[in-house]
């Protein structure tokens, strides 16, 4: 038994933030029912990507990934019949989890009051742009804006140029994981206190409230009248190792946080004659923040990192105690010994696409087995879910006609 | 913090959490309980204190001619720099302190008493930091059957880099996110280090943590979680890996860029003002032409679909720029979005302070702490839920500020006790011995 058997989620998220969401509750083995919009389904199925490269609604990567675990079916709940329908499966759910503009379910009459009034004991989740309130509310955002307003752009990237965004839609992942433990802890709220209620994620606000750079920013800001971080000044505050460096084969990153760490710098690049020099002699190595001396030091490290490849120089800075790691491309990580030795890419079979590698749980557990299965198919468990309801084959040929599901 | 019978208790109120958490990564996952109501204690040391939480007891003065002496009150870390630093003043908020050391015997014992009556036991030190101290899940296990510890490495507690030492940078790099953001017209020594790796398995630890609970509700028993932040962090990038594994494709950094719509970030008036704008389609770019006043580009060959335009990326960066650059970054954003444009500022500290929205979803609350001079703004807890609203209920504990509470009200320390305990340097409010070199042993 898996660690969320037993709930059922009603989901009707699309593209990122919702379905990573309820992605992870379907990993912890909660039952979620996807409603997809008949014939179309999840946009998320139409974006790249695609199964060697040919699009179609069974072939994206992306919905691949965010959909395993799930049930999924088709329902028009704009017509009434199908809003019938969705209040029939809402009335059996724990918990709904939606990601459209905020006006767009009350319009339906499928607001949170209106879902309770068929499931008093309800969870719901909404997820937004910006949040359920506020001058903003109905404004577009996309992961570059989320970024940006979010207070991290700002201090990513050289101070010489423009901000940077991070890869891909990392940001809208973190929304999602941000909203799969708000639920989590509105249902352990409800088992443990009887309280069921509505939650409001604004994608937003949570990076607003994340850790990288944000908090500490945002104080350090009010503390002093100045921003502690800043683009570029990131690398450059230290003579130890910061940043990126070349090595023979690619790159590597290395953090050098703490002065202290000096001595295993020394060790690492074996120059024990500094050790030695008088300029480096003082014991709280107050020393390693001049950056009269970053210059030499410098030439120093290149020439050390250049004369080994990113997999030797990981191995002997971790040796000497140092943080310094391989920057690795996806053909790098997908055979890297520690994923591998800890099983985390599982390997899935699809209709579409035979059996591939997903990235899977990043946890070991002594007593949770995760839930990995494939996505589903457009409506694929309808009959299995409408025959729950006590609709027959009749039946669901006619809601099929009327382009119901 | 104490529980308020005749008020709606929060979600987690009725969960103890030990946290041993350092840096960000672990920190954020002990807010999210913190935040709901569960009782998070964090078990501090006066010998060995946690320089990547609290910061660094005594700032090298080399340091403090660096932009990260900002992070004090008027840049000066006073006689008591572990409460004065904005590292923590974030993250320690609703979260409790009780000190002992746990190289010794009494501490030790200290921390079993406490597992004995807590739910969660959370650290993210590199592997082997807390197994020195003789804390390991099949110790714990045997005093509280019904724990839940979790710890979150860099790289898990298993296999070969168990002992790799990893911040949120360097595991972002092992995983390959480094590898797929940055300037494309440069080399990667062009790319910054950010941190995002310790905000997301900060998140699923708690979440897995939590999923823990619900399991612990229906088997009686508690569990072990050993989650690797890399791994975690390649949850979060399924296009790069799914494209890998269906098409064997290795993607590679595009900057500020979209694969399938224009996107960049172009300067405004001012020093350092950038914003950022999407075009995902026909419509969109209609509306900003129209704004720019440049209705003749809507059907110029060059930018008249989609596919055109990301051919033709750079000059529409170059008219975009030209129109934005004598404009207020949030002037901008208000013109673009009334259009149905995704489009926003590069938000710097004073700019999310005072923004309307911000301000009207009571994002930031205003809080005064006796070790800080003045009032400061707090960024608040990371959702709204409608029955039991979350709010910073204190801001972060000063050293050992709940030992009394912990160790007498809590486990049970007699008042003779206590003093002894005093006397052994386990309960405190200051560090002892503050030698740096002491401090190898135990940091990421």
């Amino acid at each position: 038994m898996t660690a969320l058997n037993g709930i059922r989620v009603i989901d009707l998220t699309r593209y990122i933030s919702g379905p990573f969401c309820t992605r992870q509750l379907a990993t912890m083995g909660a039952e979620i029912i996807k409603i997809e919009k008949p014939i179309s389904g999840d946009p998320t199925r139409n974006i790249e990507p695609f199964y060697n490269d040919a699009p179609g609604i069974e072939n994206s990567g992306l919905f691949l990934y965010l959909n395993m675990s799930k049930k999924g079916i088709t329902l028009d709940y704009k017509k009434s019949k199908g809003k019938e329908i969705l209040l029939e499966l809402v009335r059996t759910a724990d918990i709904v989890v939606e990601n459209f503009r905020p006006t767009f379910l009350p319009e339906l009459n499928l607001s949170y009051e209106d879902l309770k009034k068929v499931n008093p004991n309800l969870i719901m989740t909404s997820i937004s742009n910006f949040g359920q309130t506020g001058p903003y509310r109905d404004f577009e955002l996309t992961e570059i804006v989320m970024y940006a307003m979010g207070l991290t752009m700002n201090v990513t990237g050289l101070a010489s140029r423009e901000p940077q965004k991070a890869g891909l839609t990392v940001m809208q992942h973190q929304a999602g994981s941000v909203a799969a433990n708000a639920t989590l802890g509105a249902y352990l709220g409800r088992e443990m206190h009887g309280i069921s209620q509505h939650i409001d994620v604004s994608l937003l606000e949570t990076q607003l409230t994340s850790i990288d750079r944000t908090g500490a920013q945002l104080l350090g800001y009010q503390f002093s009248g100045s921003n502690p971080f800043q683009r570029f000044g990131e690398t450059s505050i230290s003579i130890l190792p910061m940043g990126v460096y070349p090595v023979s084969d690619g790159y590597v990153m290395f953090v050098g946080a703490h002065p202290h760490w000096w001595p295993r710098f020394v060790k690492m690049i074996n120059r024990p004659d500094l050790f030695e020099d008088p300029r480096f002699q003082d014991s709280d190595y107050n020393f390693v923040y001049n950056l009269d001396y970053k210059e030499e030091l410098e030439a120093i490290i290149l020439e050390w990192m250049v004369q080994r490849t990113k997999q030797e120089v990981m191995q002997e800075a971790q040796a000497a105690g140092m943080a310094g790691t391989a920057i690795n491309s996806m053909a790098d990580a997908i055979v890297d010994p520690q994923f591998n030795f800890r099983n985390f890419f599982v390997e899935i079979d699809h209709p579409t696409t035979g059996t591939i590698k997903y990235p899977g749980v990043p946890a070991h557990f002594t007593d949770i087995i995760p839930e990995l299965n494939r996505a589903p198919l457009l409506g694929e468990h309808n009959k299995e879910v409408y025959a729950e309801l006590g609709y027959d084959e009749a039946e669901l040929e006619k809601l099929v006609l009327e382009e119901v599901i | 913090m104490t529980s308020q019978n005749n008020k709606t208790p929060l979600p987690l109120e009725g969960i103890r959490v030990i946290d041993m958490t350092i840096v960000w990564a672990g920190p954020y996952a002990t807010m999210l309980f913190s935040d709901m109501g569960a009782e998070v204690i964090r078990v501090e040391s006066l010998q060995t204190p946690d320089i990547n939480t609290r910061g660094n007891p005594r700032p090298p003065k080399g340091l403090l001619g660096t932009p990260r002496a900002n992070m004090f009150p008027n840049r000066d870390p006073g006689k008591r720099p572990w409460e004065r630093g904005a590292s923590f003043a974030y993250s320690g908020r609703n979260k409790r302190s009780v000190t002992a050391d746990l190289l010794r015997d009494e501490g030790r014992e200290v921390f079993f008493r406490l597992a004995k009556a807590s739910d969660v036991f959370i650290e993210n030190g590199a592997a082997g930091t807390v197994e020195k101290l003789g804390i390991t899940y099949d110790v714990l296990k045997d005093i509280n059957p019904k724990l839940i510890m979790c710890s979150l490495p860099g790289y898990g507690t298993n296999g070969p880099y168990k002992y790799y030492k990893g911040y949120g940078a360097n595991v972002e790099a092992v995983c390959g996110h480094t590898y797929l953001r940055g300037y494309p017209d440069m080399d990667f020594t062009g790319t910054s280090p950010i941190f995002h790796a310790d905000p997301a398995a900060g998140g699923t630890a708690a979440f897995l943590i939590m999923s823990a609970l619900i399991n612990r509700r229906k088997t009686g028993k508690g569990q072990y979680i050993n989650l690797s932040q890399a791994e975690n962090m390649i949850t979060q990038l399924p296009q790069a890996f799914m494209d890998y594994s269906m098409n064997g494709r290795v993607r590679e950094r595009m900057g500020n860029r979209h694969s399938k719509h224009t996107q960049g970030c172009y300067p405004c008036v001012g020093e350092d003002n950038w914003v950022v704008m999407t075009i995902r389609n026909n419509q969109e770019w209609e509306s900003l032409c129209k704004a720019m006043s440049k209705t003749e580009l809507i059907n110029d060959p060059r930018f008249n679909n989609m596919d055109k335009r990301i051919e033709n990326h750079d000059d529409i960066d170059q008219i975009i720029s030209k129109w934005t650059t004598d404009k207020e970054k949030y002037e901008v954003f208000r013109t673009l979005q009334s259009l149905g444009i995704p489009c926003g500022p590069v938000a710097k500290p004073n700019d999310v302070l005072t923004d309307p929205h911000n301000i009207e979803r009571g994002l930031y609350e205003e809080h005064y702490h006796p070790s800080l001079e003045g009032a400061f703004k707090y960024p608040g807890p990371m959702f709204e839920m409608s029955k039991t609203p979350l709010r910073i209920r204190k801001l972060f504990p000063t050293l050992g500020e709940d030992n009394e509470y912990i160790y007498k009200d809590l486990l049970g320390y007699s008042d003779e006790e206590y003093s002894k305990l005093q006397e052994q340097k386990h309960i405190g409010d200051t560090y002892f011995d503050l030698g740096l070199e002491d401090l190898s042993g135990n940091i990421v």
